[in-house]
């Protein structure tokens, strides 16, 4: 395995600047202390924090898309968990399909699934719900619960269950007691993949949000979309940092690779 | 004989899944055969939805150059960010793959994190930087490239640039999954036979790196086309692509119907370039790898 | 009566046929080995007796009772794995304690219950580690413990010291063989390693193509092998192709191998046969004495005997020289082999269907 010569070297620091720019100049510019998009030249500056907790309507916005982020991946985690373990565990025909099918959000364009929910929603009189605004979350985000389950119990050794069987124990408490945890790790890292896809969710929210049930990056969009002000980069570095701190717990846990790619 | 437990056995699978299947089924299957007829109804600038069908949406949509136009802008962008993110993607996964193994784990956090982010915040750092007054353009005019600031908000190569850097991590995890995969006794049987790292690089390892190249450049160009935030945030009113172009309709003109036939085009072509490019890969690749 | 009692048991696979009408008695305590190569279907045969495969045909019973469609976990049989399936996520004395706790142990008796098992493995000291802070051997040992913490009426082994170095795997051949005395446990092992089925059986069951081909003790086995394929796999021995010829009394029997006219074991089968001698049961000597001549092509020292391939008028034949002295013969020596007459079996062409 050769190293990395000079020129690979600057090569790389090129890369990785690109890659960190857009994110340190939404931090460094959150500083300014002036009321427009500048750099903090005259000194550094809390106020844009401070004003964080005067946006009303950016703060409930973020409440909304805790909450909703919550309870849309413990409910995809509920159903993806079972799902899995029928997928993995048996074989029977249809499952292939079956697979594909609960993946199939992530080769539909998000665009197609806001539009399709948006005509669903005004079709049955759904629009404004928090709780299906949740359910087009959970479809949106059960593919990526159910990969890390998957890759978690393709992984684990089958032997031991039947090992748990041997020794006495119900189909019921082999789950409980022995597969569940050491599915675990697969678990928590589903769940918190889940919840960050939802809570960053924009392209598909976009359709179906209204004024009553508006997520925090909808609510981003349309400001940035008619004026760019200091605001929004101090509530985007504080969404920075904390997906930074969750990165490191997802790491810890799991394994970034593991939850990106879906088998380690 | 079929016996109580054989016939347990069968259908377990399917009452584990029931579940997720019914949610899948009633709220993903249903709003896009909804979609799908939506997309032939009529639509009357006054009247709003009409209840007969027709396909003179469809009919609008490919021939009418207003759209064909935003769907070679839209084509032509994903082909370009697809290529510059082979053309960047590629040689930094490598340079990774040759750090040692506390520096290459920092490293592949810090362009993978971002996936994290909302593509919101992404982009609004691409809109600060690419201002006429933004930091690209300073450090142009520093380093004497121009004397002018160029404009790179609301340009295609403003989305281009901003586009390949929400890409680019899917090129990268793409190819680190292969590399991962890669035998490094092969990389030394080269070696070992003669072949100097040069011509081992081209002629063993960069041939096993090719599936997983040509599948990150399925995903890359799949998301790019199918783009929405980046475009409209930096593309602005006028450059129009195709998820915009949709959003339009359904937002703004109120044309639903006419929205929902540019969605489906997008969702159906974006469906021919997965399906068919991966089953061309996995064919083409088939006798090299298996599984 | 039989303890363990299989009969006509067959699994298939769509169109494979795994096992293929097996019967099979097992007194109780005794030790049986299902020794074959891989895909002879002896795995298939124990876990359809532990209980996690389905059988297509045939019944298995224990002390009398038909338990074939007993589900796995109420069949109360110890097995040991091959990847010994140790739970990762609880310690050594939790591993042990779990088959306890389902029969409803607990407390101090079931401190006793695991005090001693532990013991009986030889792992005082351990409880509280967990597998992956243990060796491959320490983590086997585990496993033989939590299978016979549950004091199971049978033992399943399933290639469990496949996993081991050459040295550990046969001072645990030994272990094992003593603890299953002690206990007086009805065991069934599965191997692929001879030598295993050897030291631990009180009989093996050669397996083939999903068929037992030859049931015995491991002497008759060896010696007295009932068909080709056990005589092949068990050892090594050299074939010859032959004709049956008439015998020249009872006690023993003639063939023609090319022009040569050997004498054998007496057999009683008529055209074209095999012949077969083991290695260890030529003699070889210097040129010019009573026997087969031949030269030395290869000699090639393994420890414990001098091997050595011989091209004859009937074939390369390979020797077996024990290691009691130097064998001061060389490669393209000429050399004699002689051998006893009793030594040469003779077997039909085709393959034995069942013992």
């Amino acid at each position: 395995m050769q190293r990395n010569g000079p020129l690979a070297l600057i090569f790389h620091t090129l890369f990785i600047t690109f890659i960190l720019a857009p994110l340190v100049i939404i931090i460094v510019v959150s500083f300014t202390d002036k009321g427009y998009i500048s750099m903090p030249t005259d000194g550094l500056s809390l106020r844009w924090y401070k004003a964080i907790l005067d946006a009303r309507e950016l703060m409930s916005a973020f409440w909304f898309s805790l909450k909703l982020g919550l309870v849309a991946s413990c409910t995809a985690m509920v159903l993806a968990i079972p799902a899995a373990l029928a997928v993995t565990r048996y074989r029977f025909r249809g499952r292939e399909a079956m697979i594909a099918f609960f993946m199939s959000p992530l080769m539909i364009p998000q665009v197609v699934l806001g539009a399709a929910f948006l005509r669903f929603f005004n079709i049955a009189g759904l629009s404004g719900s928090f709780f299906w605004l949740m359910t087009t979350h959970v479809i949106l985000i059960v593919p990526y619960a159910m990969r890390m389950v998957i890759a978690a119990a393709t992984g684990m050794n089958r032997e031991i269950e039947n090992a748990g069987l041997s020794l006495g124990a119900s189909p019921w408490t082999v789950f409980y007691r022995i597969t569940l945890p050491l599915l675990m790790a697969g678990i928590v890292g589903g769940w918190m993949l889940s919840f960050i896809q939802s809570f960053d969710e924009l392209t598909m929210t976009i359709f179906v949000a209204t004024p009553g049930t508006m997520t925090l990056p909808v609510a981003m969009y349309n400001h940035i979309a008619h004026t760019i002000d200091p605001l929004v980069t101090s509530v985007s570095a504080v969404l920075i940092f904390g997906t930074m701190l969750l990165t490191l717990l997802i790491e810890r846990v799991v394994g970034l690779e593991k939850v990106l790619i879906g088998r380690g | 004989m079929p016996s109580p437990s054989a016939a347990r056995a069968r259908r377990m699978p399917w009452l584990l899944s029931a579940p997720a299947l019914a949610v899948f089924v009633s709220l993903l299957l249903t709003p896009l055969v909804l979609t799908g007829v939506l997309s032939l109804y009529a639509f009357d600038g006054q009247r709003g939805i009409l209840d007969t069908y027709t396909l003179a949406n469809y009919i609008e949509v490919f021939t009418d150059t207003y759209y064909l136009e935003i769907f070679v802008r839209t084509a032509g962008m994903a082909a370009v960010v697809t290529l510059l993110c082979v053309i960047i993607g590629v040689p930094e996964t490598l340079i990774l793959s040759r750090m040692r193994g506390r520096w290459r784990g920092i490293f592949l956090l810090i362009i993978l994190a971002p996936l994290l982010i909302s593509v919101v915040v992404r982009t609004l750092g691409w809109s600060i930087l690419l201002g006429t007054n933004g930091l690209v353009n300073q450090i142009m005019m520093f380093l004497g490239i121009t004397d002018e600031p160029v404009r790179m908000m609301f340009t295609l190569t403003g989305v281009i640039v901003a586009l390949v850097h929400v890409m680019v991590p899917f090129m990268v995890l793409s190819v680190w999954a292969t590399i991962q995969k890669l035998d490094p006794q092969v990389e030394q049987a080269g070696l070992s036979l003669g072949a100097p790292p040069r011509t081992t690089f081209f002629r063993v390892i960069l041939p096993q790196l090719l599936p997983g190249i040509l599948s990150g450049s399925i995903i890359v160009f799949a998301l790019t086309a199918s783009a929405f935030a980046t475009p409209a945030l930096i593309g602005g009113r006028r450059l129009k692509v195709a998820a915009t172009a949709a959003y339009d309709e359904f937002l703004s003109t109120l044309n639903w119907p006419l929205g929902a036939t540019i969605a489906l085009v997008l969702l159906v072509a974006n469906i021919i370039v997965i399906v068919g490019c991966n089953r061309w890969v996995e064919r083409r690749f088939r006798s090299v790898f298996e599984g | 009566m039989s303890f363990l009692s299989i009969k006509g048991l067959g699994k298939r696979f769509g169109s494979f046929v795994a096992v293929d009408k097996l019967d099979l008695d097992v007194e109780r305590g005794e030790f049986i080995s299902l020794l074959g190569p891989s895909g002879c279907g002896k795995t298939t045969t124990l876990q359809m007796v532990a209980g996690f495969i389905e059988p297509t045909h045939g019944t298995i019973s224990v002390a009398g009772k038909d338990i074939t469609s007993l589900r796995a976990e109420k069949r109360g049989m110890g097995v040991v794995f091959q990847s010994y399936a140790l739970f990762p996520h609880m310690t050594v004395e939790q591993n042990i304690a779990f088959g306890l706790e389902m029969r409803g142990m607990s407390g101090q008796a079931m401190r006793i219950r695991i005090g001693e098992t532990l013991s009986l493995v030889r792992l005082d000291g351990l409880s509280h580690r967990y597998p992956r802070e243990l060796s491959g051997g320490q983590r086997q040992r585990v496993a033989i413990a939590r299978a016979l913490a549950i004091r199971p009426e049978v033992l399943l082994l399933d290639e469990p010291m496949s996993n081991l170095d050459a040295k550990l795997r046969e001072e645990m051949h030994i272990e094992m063989r003593a603890i299953q005395r002690h206990l007086n446990i009805t065991t069934v092992l599965v191997t692929h390693d001879q030598v295993e089925a050897m030291t631990m059986s009180d009989r093996i069951a050669v397996m083939h193509a999903g068929r037992i081909a030859q049931l015995d003790t491991p002497y008759n086995a060896y010696e007295h092998p009932a068909s080709n394929f056990a005589s092949t796999f068990l050892g090594k021995t050299n074939k010859f192709v032959a004709q049956a010829l008439p015998p020249v009394d009872e006690s023993s029997g003639r063939v023609k191998v090319g022009a040569h006219t050997l004498e054998t074991a007496p057999y009683r089968l008529q055209g074209e046969v095999h012949a077969y001698i083991r290695p260890e049961k030529i003699h070889v000597q210097g040129a010019g004495g009573a026997g087969l001549a031949g030269r030395i092509q290869t000699k090639l020292f393994l420890g414990s005997v001098w091997m050595l391939e011989v091209e004859t008028e009937l074939g390369m034949i390979r020797v077996n020289a024990p290691n009691r002295e130097p064998v001061t013969l060389n490669e393209g020596d000429p050399v004699t082999l002689s051998w006893n007459s009793r030594d040469v079996q003779v077997l039909p062409t085709e393959e034995v269907a069942h013992a």
